[in-house]
């Protein structure tokens, strides 16, 4: 674990300007506003030139108490608290967020609304790996693939539109089941998309994955071995791209994971560029996941029988983690027999795999450092909730 | 009309013709129409160019609301950066900040002075260009380096860490990627036999003679690779690399100043793709001209432009298509693969030349 050699000081002395201030070491802010550090991340950094020897992150910019928030609501009404944790995969959110309730509770949810939640969970992850795809070739100076991809990103969104409304914070399930079933034609749209993708990631792997350039910023940089990853409790693809094949999909099956095939890829030289094949990878499974859960479709009701209040045991607790697209997502919840949690802690993988970022960037040079706050594809909303 | 009064109208008219002509085809008069005519209104219109072949390489449209297609973009562009506040950061050094974006723009305006446009006019007529100096090659080399100066200063006097970096990146790189250049322009000029820009056109044409891209297809990619990194642009970008250092050496500029460094980077992509025409792809002269007399129809000037506008394409090309280099690999390309190459090649041109030309 990298500690900062001092305190952290957040008043930066202006009578001189840092700039060779201890022989040739310099101390850059890299951040809140910067256009690479996807959203308010702020990392302080010990340079050597470019060279970075040191690398402090420091969060809290898009603190909103969300956690708090939970605790003042009603189990029911605390849906739309994770959409804005990780905006940009709100259904895998709701998914571990109303697990953990059902969970608490004790509500079976019937199996339609569990094969449309895997769908919705699918599509969520892949929209999810598009946007972190689509920024971290940006950062590394590939300015075409963000818009192709962004044009996928979009089908997916009118997808969710239709079903709930909401493209972004879609607030699509309910502790026992979804608010309502698939709009008529919603299944067959989807199809077409399922099938359109394959070719679509093939386009992207012809942008990137032979590239001389992207292969030249990526093989080798930012190397996490399996036994650090551990350490650092890093879930996810990340974990994955190390050569760890844990996927809780896999792992402790939940929803429809359990009846469907698919394989979990994973890397085997720990670098940025495995990271980047796993996601690749992963994208393609999940596409495969949601073709065979239209074909399995079942029919019947999407919503469990549910009390109208729903109350928690006193002195209950749970925890209930699912795999989101950046990793372990889970919520433990804290019960105390009235409608609202008494203490809602989510374990949120950016948080946790950011944590990993000193480890990766030391050593490593400042165009360096971009690409690896990509590949831990961190969300700032969900740091810092 | 009276004899008298007529020699007096002819010799008025003569008078004014002779002012005409002298101040007409004057070179100071060839250069405020040149650039207020031809560079500036080309860099604007680049501008838009590259936004609109981006969007369309990008699936998007690129500007199209001010004016027809969007054709009218460059003129608000222009004034937003004319009438918006100027700001100079308290810490700056104020000479130097102020004088940073002048030393980009100038050099690259002052090239255009040798690059032939056309050919040389029978007399009486305006030739294409404003002065053939005999050593334009070595003027084109000494005043493309001077622009470096300019990033270095512009970087450093913003007394910001980003505007450092980038400011020293850009003079590594540059200086880097000077070497390898300025080999790769030895070789049409050992085929040419002289420094001026016109005879090396005038060199490529004619019976027996060719374009140098043909046996100096090496240096031509070298050149032009090295072209692209010495004027800072995709995939060798890094002096202003957005995603690493916000905006490199220009982070504090802002208003006609940001404006400036940004007409001098479109000024020298248009400066190396001058030269480049003029060495390697004959100038002015058309395609196979030897072969097919007929394309001498259309202007020397035209088909320079034309050859102009594919290096510009491929420019925009790059960037629509290559991610960045990270800087040391940028060094290891430039001094392990680009000045070796263009060593080796200097010496094939020199033997050949002597084994099986020695009377050239």
């Amino acid at each position: 674990m990298s500690q900062p050699s001092q305190p952290v000081n957040l008043s930066f002395d202006d009578s001189h300007d840092g700039l060779f201030a201890k022989g040739e070491e310099m101390e850059l802010n890299f951040g809140p506003q910067h256009p690479s550090t996807h959203g308010v991340l702020r990392l302080k950094l010990k340079v050597d030139g470019e060279r970075i020897i040191d690398c402090y992150p420091i969060i809290g910019y898009l603190h909103r108490g969300t956690e708090k928030l939970f605790e003042l609501h009603p189990f029911f009404q605390n849906v739309p608290h994770t959409d804005r944790m990780d905006y940009v995969a709100a259904a895998t959110n709701n998914l571990a967020y109303v697990g953990a309730v059902e969970k608490l509770v004790g509500l079976v949810v019937p199996p339609r609304a569990r094969y449309i939640r895997t769908i919705l969970c699918e599509l969520q992850r892949i929209s999810s790996h598009l946007l972190w795809l689509a920024t971290h070739a940006i950062d590394i100076g590939a300015m075409t693939p963000f818009f192709y991809m962004f044009r996928e990103r979009e089908l997916i969104l009118d997808l969710f539109e239709q079903y709930c409304g909401a493209r972004l914070t879609l607030n699509c399930m309910r502790p026992g089941g979804l608010p309502h079933d698939l709009p008529v034609g919603w299944t067959d749209k989807c199809r077409e998309l399922v099938e359109m993708f394959p070719a679509k990631f093939d386009e992207y792997e012809g942008l990137l994955t032979n590239n001389r350039i992207w292969k030249k910023r990526t093989v080798g940089i930012g190397i996490l071995p399996p036994e650090v990853a551990i350490d650092y409790g890093v879930t996810g693809p990340m974990l994955r791209g190390s050569g760890i094949a844990w996927d809780l999909r896999k792992a402790m099956p939940y929803e429809a994971y359990g009846e469907v095939e698919f394989d979990v890829p994973v890397g085997k030289n720990c670098d940025t560029y495995d990271r980047y094949v796993v996601r690749m990878e992963e994208m393609r499974q999940a596409n495969r996941i949601i073709a065979q859960c239209l074909t399995k479709l079942p029919e019947g009701p999407v919503m469990a029988k549910r009390p109208r209040v729903m109350k928690a045991g006193k002195d209950s607790e749970v925890y209930y983690g699912i795999e989101g697209p950046k990793g372990e997502i889970g919520f433990y919840i804290v019960g105390d027999g009235t409608p609202n949690p008494y203490r809602c802690h989510v374990r949120a993988p950016s948080f946790i795999n950011l944590q990993s970022l000193p480890e990766l960037a030391k050593g490593y040079l400042l165009a360096d450092l971009v690409a690896l706050i990509g590949t831990t594809d961190i969300v700032l909303g969900e740091v810092d909730r | 009309m009276a004899a008298p009064e007529i020699a007096a109208l002819e010799s008025i008219r003569q008078t004014l013709g002779d002012t005409l002509f002298y101040y007409g085809f004057s070179p100071l008069v060839k250069i405020a129409v040149l650039l207020f005519l031809g560079i500036l209104p080309l860099i604007t219109y680049l501008v838009l160019a590259e936004r609109k072949i981006l969007g369309y390489m990008q699936a998007r449209v690129g500007p199209n609301r001010v004016g027809p297609w969007g054709i009218l973009q460059p003129i608000a562009d222009v004034m937003k950066l004319l009438v918006k506040e100027d700001t100079l950061p308290k810490q700056a050094v104020k000479w130097a900040f102020i004088l940073a974006p002048c030393l980009v723009v100038g050099p690259a305006f002052i090239i255009f002075s040798v690059i032939p446009f056309g050919p040389v006019a029978k007399p009486g007529a305006m030739s294409w260009f404003i002065t053939d100096v005999n050593t334009a090659l070595l003027f084109v080399i000494a005043m493309a380096t001077i622009g470096v100066y300019g990033l270095i200063i512009g970087g450093w006097s913003s007394n910001n860490k980003f505007s450092l970096m980038g400011g020293l990146r850009s003079a590594a790189q540059m200086i880097s990627y000077e070497v390898p250049q300025g080999l790769a322009l030895v070789g049409p000029l050992m085929l040419a036999g002289s420094m001026s820009l016109v005879k090396i056109v005038e060199a490529q044409s004619g019976p027996g003679k060719m374009w140098f891209v043909f046996p100096q297809i090496l240096a031509f990619f070298i050149y032009f690779v090295a072209g692209v990194a010495e004027s800072n642009r995709n995939p060798f970008d890094l002096p202003e690399a957005e995603s690493e250092l916000v905006a490199g050496f220009h982070t504090e500029y802002s208003g006609m100043r940001f404006a400036l460094f940004f007409l001098g980077e479109y000024a020298n992509m248009i400066v190396i793709s001058a030269v480049a025409t003029t060495l390697f792809f004959g100038g002015w002269l058309p395609p196979f001209g030897d072969t097919f007399p007929v394309l001498a129809v259309v202007p020397g000037p035209i088909w320079f432009a034309l050859k102009v506008f594919v290096f510009l394409f491929s420019y925009i090309w790059f960037r629509g298509t290559f991610p960045r280099y990270r800087f040391d690999q940028l060094m290891d390309l430039g001094w392990k693969w680009m000045i070796p190459l263009a060593l080796f090649n200097l010496v094939l041109t020199g033997a050949i030349k002597l084994i099986f030309f020695p009377h050239n």
